[in-house]
This record gives C-alpha cells, sequence and structure tokens, in this order.
C-alpha cells in the first residue's frame, strides 16, 4: 500500500483528502455517509464572532461544470460552535480545522485566542469570502492588509495557522508571499471566483445576492495554475483546491504543488466523494508504482 | 451508512407535455419513505447539482415521482429511459407529520398535487383533496386522488374543470362543510400563503411543503434557506422541506 500521509506545520494527516470549508458544515450531516476518520482532515463551516445568518435565498445557481453559491457566512458563532459542535467531534479520528472570518483584524485576533484554547488541530484564517460585506474578501485582496493581518494573528494563534487565498486579485503570488512574510504556516486556493448568472425570463440574476463565488470543475484550471504559481513563489505547504471531483484531479493539484487538498463541491453530486478520491489517489499510486503521495508534490515538469 | 443508490427505472409516462411521472425499483427507499420527503438525483453530466424531487408514492419496493421539465437537469431526467438506472439519494428530509390523528385536507396547486397523494393515501383518519390546475388539459392524478381520498375537489383557473379558481377557493369550501385535523399544502407560493391564511382562520394548522434550490441535499451547504417567522434561516432540505405554516415566511 503505498503512503498517502501528509504532514503540514507538525500535524500529521492520513491521508491528503480535506473536505472543503462551507461544504462540510461540522461534519454531522455527512457522519451517516462516511466515518469522519477515513478523512485527513475537515475544514468546518466559517465562523465568525457573532452568530451570522447569511445572505437572503435564492443562494445556489448552477453554471456550466460548476454552481454559484451565495450563503455568506451562515453559521451560529465562534462560541456556539466551541460549546455545541465541537464536544460533537471530540472522538473524531481526523485533523479539526477551524475557518474563521471577522470584520476587523481585532475580531480575527480575538477568534485566534478562542480557538488556540480548544481541541480543534488547526486554524484556517478566511481572508477570502466573496459573499460578505465586510473583511472576508477585503482583507485578502491587499497584500500589505495581508502580511499585517497575517502577522496580528498568528501571535494570538497557538496553533498552526492556514491563510486561505481568493482567487479574486491580479497577482495571487504577492498575495501568498505577505501571507508568508506575516507568518503564515501553510497556504490553502483557491476559494470561490466571484460570478453571475442572470434568468434570461426574469431578467433578474439568479442568486438574491446578485453575485456568488463560483466552485466545482470550471474553476479547476485556474486553481491548478494558482497553485502551481503561488508554489514556486513561496516555501509554504499549499493545500490545493477548486473543481476536485477525482483522485486524478487531485494528482493533479500535487502535480502542481499542493501537499493535501480540499474537496467541496464534488459532495453535492457524491456524498462519499472524499472516501472514493482517497481511494482513487491510492490506486493512481499503486498502479504507477509510485511509493508516497509526498513524492508527487510539486513534480510537474515544465 | 447513508448512501447513493443506483435505481432501474421500471416505467414511465408523460401525462402531458413536459411532465414526467417516472418508477424506479429502489426498496431501500421505498421502505424508509415518508410521505412529503424527497429525492436528490443526479441529473447525467456535466451537472454538478442533483435535483430534489417529491417522493409522490412508495410502494411494493418502488418509488414513484413527477417532476415538470424546466432546465437542462429535468430535461435529461425525462431523456431517460425504463432499464436504464438513476443514482438516488433519499429519502431525505422531514414530510408532513405522521401522529396526526382524524381527517386531513390536502390542497395541492398544479404539480403540487403529486407530492401529497402518499400522504392522502397513508393518512389515516382519511383524507380530502382540494386540488386547483390551470385548465383542464393541465389536471394531473384525477383517478390516483378519488381513489386514495373521500371527497376530492377539483378547480381550474379558467373554470375548463370543476370550479373557476384555484385550489384554495375549493378549499374554503370544504374546511367549512368537514371539520379536519390539519391541512397538508404543496404548490405556488401565492397558493400556498392563502392556504396558509385561510387555515388559520379556520383554526387548522397547516403543514406546507416548501421548494428551493438546493446543494447537499443533507443539511450541511446552507444553500437551500428559508426565512422562519423569527427572522432566522431554516434548511429546506434537512428541517423541511415541510414546515408548519406559522414557522416559515411565505
Amino acid at each position: 500500500m503505498a503512503d498517502v500521509t501528509v504532514k503540514i506545520a507538525g500535524i500529521e494527516l492520513k491521508n491528503p483528502i480535506i473536505t472543503a470549508s462551507g461544504t462540510f458544515g461540522f461534519g454531522e450531516e455527512y457522519k451517516e455517509y462516511f466515518d469522519l476518520s477515513e478523512l485527513g482532515g475537515m475544514s468546518m463551516k466559517g465562523l465568525t464572532p457573532k452568530r451570522r445568518e447569511g445572505n437572503p435565498p435564492p443562494r445556489i445557481a448552477e453554471t456550466p461544470m460548476g454552481i454559484l453559491n451565495s450563503v455568506g457566512l451562515q453559521n451560529p458563532g465562534i462560541d456556539a460552535f466551541l460549546s455545541d459542535e465541537l464536544p460533537r467531534l471530540e472522538g473524531a479520528d481526523t485533523v479539526l480545522i477551524a475557518n474563521f472570518a471577522g470584520n476587523t483584524m481585532e475580531e480575527y485576533e480575538g477568534m485566534a485566542e478562542k480557538l488556540s484554547d480548544s481541541s480543534v488541530h488547526m486554524l484556517e484564517m478566511n481572508i477570502s469570502c466573496p459573499n460578505v460585506k465586510e473583511g472576508g474578501v477585503a482583507f485578502g485582496t491587499n497584500a500589505n492588509m495581508v502580511e499585517e493581518l497575517t502577522r496580528r494573528v498568528k501571535a494570538k494563534c497557538q496553533k498552526p495557522l492556514i491563510v486561505k487565498l481568493t482567487p479574486n486579485v491580479t497577482d495571487v503570488t504577492e498575495i501568498a508571499r505577505a501571507a508568508e512574510a506575516g507568518g503564515a504556516d501553510c497556504l490553502s486556493l483557491i476559494n470561490t471566483l466571484l460570478g453571475m448568472k442572470i434568468d434570461l425570463k426574469t431578467r433578474r440574476p439568479i442568486l438574491k445576492n446578485v453575485m456568488g463565488g463560483l466552485s466545482g470543475p470550471a474553476v479547476k484550471p485556474v486553481a491548478v495554475r494558482m497553485v502551481y504559481q503561488v508554489s514556486r513563489a513561496v516555501k509554504l505547504p499549499i493545500i490545493g483546491m477548486g473543481g476536485i471531483m477525482t483522485g486524478a484531479d487531485a494528482v493533479e493539484f500535487a502535480l502542481a504543488g499542493a501537499c493535501a487538498v480540499g474537496v467541496g463541491t464534488a459532495l453535492f453530486l457524491d456524498p462519499t466523494a472524499p472516501v472514493r478520491i482517497k481511494r482513487e489517489i491510492e490506486e493512481y499510486l499503486e498502479q504507477n508504482g509510485i511509493k508516497t503521495w509526498a513524492e508527487l508534490v510539486g513534480q510537474v515538469e515544465v | 451508512m447513508k448512501k447513493s443508490i443506483s435505481c432501474e427505472i421500471i416505467f414511465m409516462t408523460e401525462p402531458r407535455e413536459n411532465l414526467i411521472d417516472m418508477t424506479v425499483e429502489a426498496p431501500e427507499i421505498a421502505a424508509a419513505a415518508l410521505p412529503g420527503q424527497f429525492l436528490h438525483i443526479a441529473c447525467g453530466e456535466p451537472r454538478v447539482l442533483r435535483r430534489p424531487i417529491s417522493i409522490c408514492d412508495a410502494t411494493g419496493g418502488q418509488v414513484r415521482f413527477c417532476f415538470e421539465v424546466r432546465g437542462e437537469g429535468t430535461k435529461w431526467l425525462a431523456g431517460r429511459r425504463p432499464g436504464q438506472k438513476l443514482e438516488i439519494m433519499g429519502p431525505l428530509g422531514n414530510g408532513f407529520p405522521k401522529g396526526i390523528r382524524g381527517p386531513v385536507l390536502m390542497i395541492g396547486g398544479g404539480i403540487g398535487a403529486f407530492p401529497l397523494y402518499m400522504a392522502a393515501r397513508r393518512q389515516k383518519g382519511g383524507s380530502d383533496a382540494a386540488l386547483g390546475f390551470a385548465a383542464a388539459e393541465k389536471v394531473v392524478m384525477q383517478e390516483d386522488f378519488e381513489a386514495a381520498c373521500q371527497t376530492v375537489r377539483f378547480a381550474t383557473d379558467d373554470g375548463s374543470f370543476g370550479t373557476a379558481g384555484n385550489a384554495v377557493t375549493v378549499a374554503k369550501d370544504m374546511l367549512e362543510q368537514r371539520k379536519y385535523s390539519a391541512a397538508f399544502c404543496c404548490g405556488p407560493a401565492p397558493m400556498l400563503r392563502a392556504a396558509a391564511a385561510l387555515c388559520e382562520e379556520k383554526g387548522v394548522p397547516c403543514y406546507v411543503s416548501l421548494e428551493q434550490r438546493m446543494g447537499c441535499g443533507v443539511g450541511a451547504c446552507l444553500v437551500c434557506a428559508c426565512e422562519k417567522e423569527n427572522g432566522e434561516y431554516a434548511k429546506v432540505c434537512a428541517d423541511g422541506p415541510v414546515f408548519l405554516s406559522s414557522e416559515v415566511k411565505l
């Protein structure tokens, strides 16, 4: 059996599959479809300091090979997560990644402190949500802000810090370098691409929020390109994601430079996608006589 | 563990243009299905989203569902043929309440009639139905409902079949003539609003089956939101699709 373990900032993942934040809730629903301990890690629904109701519906639209969503960080708030959701995950033998977003640098710092005191294993700082007015992507598109925010949050953070990047920038490597300079332990990319769909009959956008984030196979080439660029610009480990539906897709991200991969939209079509993709990766390694997943990482020949 | 199941299409008909009545062999789903629950059906490459479709009936290891052809996904589904297989998750969601004693009035508008059929057929204490359609040629499941219910009354917008008006027009009469323990409703939003207002006036608990664009279908992705009376959002897929009308903003 090939070795598919991954080590990120001192944390060992049993395999490279991480469920992508926002598609997997807090794991409760998918527990009925597979054992969470099959996952390398799970990045949970993005948390904010206070409960958020999210955007008005409709919040989803199907597009060619993809979907647009405009959920808008609906979540119970960090305190309810820590008291009600996290205890239910204590038995899960997988790496727990708490995704969090604030409106101000102080909010990000406060959340990092609280999460550092909890049993989550890693923190994923969301500076890339396209669906909220404040914070979110407003931080993630400005390199100076990214560096300062990362530095301040890292100072309060007692666990490995992942910074999740937006693709909605001119030069993603500039932002990646800023996060590295600020002290990030790992980068994850890409968050969704800002998009829009219009209903010809009503001449209105399908999404009530007008615009939303595009995910799914449609964004995969963009995501692979950005992972490739970022992996050559920084020394940090990268969690790559964007339209991964199969083991072959995951291997493509590894070759581009990702040491682990996020699986999100694929869950909607196949609720057991993470487990299937893991199996397909193992089969690929086996069939090609590759002993470890790690030796694929960044091996694209240009 | 739950899973997506590969189910063979046993038969399908097109009772009228752009409307498909389909039955699949699905013993596990049929055994578990409750009235008002739904199926989440994969609609072929390259579509990334499944389509949520209400269960119309489940019996003898088979599950029946009906849908209107509205977009690319349902068009693909309508192009399948008996003998082919569909990837189906289900039954999903919370259906109509089970514990209600006494007769229930089914109020259905257009294709909203379908999800009410199994509830009508299984209701202990019997059921009546008030069904509204645009015109006589749009009427569906007349024989099914007449067999399942004690009294069925029809309304059409143009008066070409039954009473002129909509489902709520005839429901009003029926609520005056018989005491119901509850009303189960499915149909367009304006009809649901009118039905809910009518039931409130008559003091009859009203349960509505809602429709919303869906993602995961299991309650994880939070895209199929519906606004509750308290301003919070409920998940149509996991908290619903059936809600007590007073709990949600219709």
